[in-house]
């Protein structure tokens, strides 16, 4: 190993460094055509807490899975306490003492939380049995710790989501790691728990635990921490003690200045009304309170919105909603002056709206089929006579959809899963833009696709703003919203907690929608 | 490379090749299995089968699966059975006669109704297709067994002089030496396919397989969908049912035990995926010729019928697993 090598482009002084217990070095992640981390090299330094920042997309999860054995790097090698490790699996990573707390929770909700946290790994009692009064008592030890009053024999699934997200912290503290990775543990805290959280990862620290931090609470993880990193698209962009460092740092080096991803288009007349919301309701999925909580919104015919919110903000049951999948609770949904709220989808379409899901994978692509047909999905109607479908017609709108959204392909023919994530989301929205609609919902349109297919995709939906399209999306990264968005819409708890016109700046945006301040 | 796309090309056409082997190695073994006869007596016993698999083959396309087309195929011959003995009409004073159309009508109707109650169980109560059909199964069993109380209609040919000759036709007469069960084979094969390729239906069915929750978002009616593929598994059943008790010249409960098993076996050995979305109307068929031809095949060279079913199990086992090779892979790279 060159050892100057590595110092060069490593964040830290130096390799050896008594700091650093574990480092990342050039580690490469990539699924086919889609690159989720370039050659990034990241320190955890020893006894303190290193917190990763940057938008969702940017590879920080990638990153902390790789370091947690759950993905294999596509290349870069992975330093602990000075020596090359392979870690593989999750117990390989586990038997050197590194763990994570997953920003999903991995519970399994029809089992107690004392089982839960003693999964895999139960206590043995003297006759080959579990011994649950051990593991009981060492359930009650971890969750006085963290002060939350919980019975270690309530089934998970009865707790509310912050528990259970306290019971999976419970775990993690349970395994006495020596490296612990947060990803996101604070999501679904009160201000109260994270207070207790925060104290519990000072109490860790000092005892010699190193602690990886991901949090989108900018403000609350300036608090806790003592390093901070920068990813962005894939590439570590920053990296600074805590000492040299503020809010403002962060948010520039984690939205970047120079990237262009359009500006609104002008010089075209807005029509009327194309939507209009009003006062719509939405139940939670859980079926305990509101996703959509009186929400009134108007999009002229040419005008391009966008709505920003954190995750479990509503948008995406706002836009299912529009789109017809979820019915609502109360409100009317208007297209073009009519009342369409009892419609279905397919009516739906036909009068003119579209919705671009979220998830491409699960609600946007029959992998079964081809691109062709895929693309071809909404439009049926399009090219079928008395019942029949016609071959011609449909090769013919399905070519002029590829040229029109430039999907690259070997050919309608080719399978849906041979193209890449950008061109799979080309061709979600091609689907949808071949049936000729007047409204577009694009539920994050830009998830998951590398920068270049994010500004076609911007530039797409400029060019058919000025034809007179009313394009509503939904984007969690605050520079996605100073794009190409006419108005600016932050949602936070199922309300519109703000609207920006124009000169809006991306602190203004985060500061709306809860991110940048504490919970 | 060469070499691997003969490699492609036998896994693609595995049925096509099985059916050939299975051929040949029977001719070999037996100077009687290759004789127009007897080709044309197996291939009766395929339109049965093949009859319930294309039914079968929209459900499991549509991500289903449909337990119930042997009960179904059952209490069709036993309704239409029911009806060619005449329905007294005690107010009236007389015995209603039915023509055997109508009586053809009728059954295929009851196929569509237990289809329906499949589909609503499954489309709107969300009964998952296994269960709602594993009942439906016991049902139309037990309703087929009601019906004649356990016994066997046995007077299906109907009176010149009453005007319901015919319903025999089915079963025996030919078209220039076809019998007519094939030829009603072809007919319903041609429909489906036309269906599958050539019509929005087909389109909805396939995308609807594939990714239900992409489809709906793309405007299909994947409720209505659904439905619709289990009565369309409804009414193959029931022609099963009148083919097969016309070939009887009786009507029996019994009738079709365990057949639906044998048409998903065809139908996966044809090539579909039991996850949805994928499979053809060919290789159905040539799924329901490999299981027919090679039963038929060992009664033939005299193997005892238990040896029969190891066979066919094996046969069925390897065809999935071969399926499974060829979706696994796509899945990976996807």
């Amino acid at each position: 190993m060159s050892a100057t090598a590595s110092k060069l482009d490593s964040p830290s002084a130096e390799d050896d460094n008594e700091e650093v217990v574990m480092a990342a070095r050039h580690i490469s992640k990539s699924w086919g055509a889609v690159h989720a981390l370039k050659s990034v090299n990241f320190d955890i330094h020893r006894a303190q807490v290193t917190t990763l920042f940057g938008e969702n997309g940017a590879g920080k999860s990638t990153l902390m899975k790789i370091l947690s054995g759950v993905y294999v790097p596509t290349s870069g090698e992975i330093i602990l306490d000075g020596n090359v490790v392979e870690l593989g699996s999750t117990t390989k990573a586990l038997s050197y003492g590194i763990s994570i707390i997953h920003q999903e929770l991995s519970l399994a909700p029809n089992m107690n939380v004392r089982d839960n946290i003693f999964m895999g790994r139960e206590i043995k009692g003297s006759w080959g049995g579990v011994d649950f009064k051990e593991e009981e008592r060492q359930t009650r030890a971890l969750l006085e710790e963290l002060e939350e009053d919980i019975d270690p024999l309530t089934l998970v699934e009865d707790l509310r989501l912050g528990q259970q997200q306290i019971v999976e912290i419970a775990r993690a503290l349970s395994v006495n790691s020596r490296i612990l990775i947060m990803d996101e543990p604070t999501s679904a805290l009160s201000a109260t728990e994270v207070e207790v959280l925060f104290k519990v990862i000072r109490d860790l620290t000092s005892k010699g635990v190193s602690i990886v931090y991901i949090s989108h609470h900018l403000e609350e993880a300036l608090q806790v921490t003592d390093h901070a990193v920068v990813l962005r698209d894939g590439n570590m962009t920053a990296y600074a003690p805590r000492s040299e460092i503020d809010l403002e740092w962060i948010v520039r080096n984690m939205v970047g200045e120079n990237f262009n991803l359009g500006s609104p288009p002008i010089g075209h007349e807005m029509g009327s009304f194309a939507l209009e919301v009003k006062d719509l309701c939405v139940a939670e999925a859980s079926g305990n309170g509101l996703a959509v909580d009186h929400l009134s919104l108007s999009v002229k015919a040419g005008e391009i919105v966008c709505i920003y919110g954190l995750m479990g903000a509503g948008r995406t049951e706002f836009m299912e909603t529009v789109a017809g999948r979820i019915s609502p609770i109360s409100g009317e949904v208007l297209l073009h002056g009519s009342d369409v709220t009892g419609h279905s989808i397919a009516q739906r379409i036909d009068a003119g709206m579209g919705l671009v899901p979220e998830d491409r994978q699960r609600d946007g692509l029959v992998q079964t089929m081809t691109v062709g047909r895929n693309m071809s999905l909404a439009s049926i109607s399009n090219f079928t006579k008395n019942f029949m479908t016609s071959r011609a017609d449909e090769d013919a709108i399905v070519a002029k959809s590829i040229k029109d959204v430039t999907v690259k392909t070997d050919g309608p023919g080719a399978p849906i899963g041979s193209l890449s994530g950008g061109n799979q989301q080309k061709a979600v929205i091609g689907k949808m833009l071949a049936t000729d609609p007047s409204v577009i919902l694009l539920d994050e349109p830009s998830r998951g696709i590398d920068i270049g297919a994010k500004a076609e995709v911007f530039r797409l939906l400029a060019a058919k703003a000025k034809n007179g399209l009313a394009v509503i999306y939904s984007t969690s990264e605050v520079g996605e919203c100073l794009s190409i968005a006419h108005r600016v819409i932050v949602m936070h708890r199922g309300k519109i907690s703000t609207e920006f016109t124009k000169d809006v700046t991306k602190a203004q945006i985060m500061a709306a929608s809860g991110e940048a301040v504490v919970a | 490379m060469r070499k691997l796309d003969v490699w492609k090309l036998l896994l693609e056409g595995r049925a096509f090749f099985a059916l050939i082997a299975i051929i040949a190695v029977f001719s070999i073994l037996s100077p009687r299995y290759f004789t127009l006869g007897n080709f044309l007596i197996m291939s009766s016993h395929v339109a049965i089968f093949g009859l319930i698999a294309v039914g079968m083959l929209l459900v499991i396309l549509n991500g289903g699966i449909d337990l119930s087309v042997g009960s179904t195929l059952a209490l069709s011959g036993v309704f239409a059975g029911f009806l060619m003995q005449g329905i007294e009409l005690e107010a009236l004073g007389v015995i209603l006669y039915l023509p055997v159309w109508a009586v053809v009508l009728l059954t295929l109707g009851v196929g569509a109704f237990v289809g329906l109650i499949n589909g609503v169980l499954i489309a709107y109560l969300k009964v998952p297709a296994f269960v709602a059909t594993l009942g439906t199964l016991y049902v139309a069993r037990g309703v087929a067994l009601l019906m004649t109380n356990g016994l066997t209609f046995n007077n299906l040919g109907g009176k010149p002089e009453l005007g319901n000759t015919g319903f025999d036709w089915l079963g025996f007469n030919r078209i220039g030496n076809v019998p007519i069960s094939v030829v009603v084979l072809v007919i319903v094969s041609l429909i489906g396919a036309f269906l599958l390729t050539r019509t929005s239906f087909g389109r909805w069915l396939y995308s609807s397989g594939g990714n239900a929750r992409a489809a709906e978002l793309s405007g299909v009616p994947v409720k209505r969908v659904q439905i619709a593929v289990y009565m369309l598994s409804g009414v193959c059943a029931a022609i099963a049912g009148i083919v097969l008790s016309s070939q009887l010249t009786s009507a029996g409960p019994t009738a079709g035990m365990t057949y639906e098993l044998t048409a998903i076996a065809a139908v996966v050995i044809g090539g579909a995926a039991l996850t949805g979305g994928k499979g053809t109307i060919q290789g159905t068929l040539l799924g329901a010729f490999v299981i027919v031809f090679l039963s038929d095949g060992l009664v033939i060279i005299g193997v005892s019928v238990y040896w029969q079913t190891v066979f066919t199990g094996s046969v069925i086992v390897l065809a999935v697993l071969l399926n499974s090779i060829t979706y696994g892979g796509a899945r990976k790279s996807a």
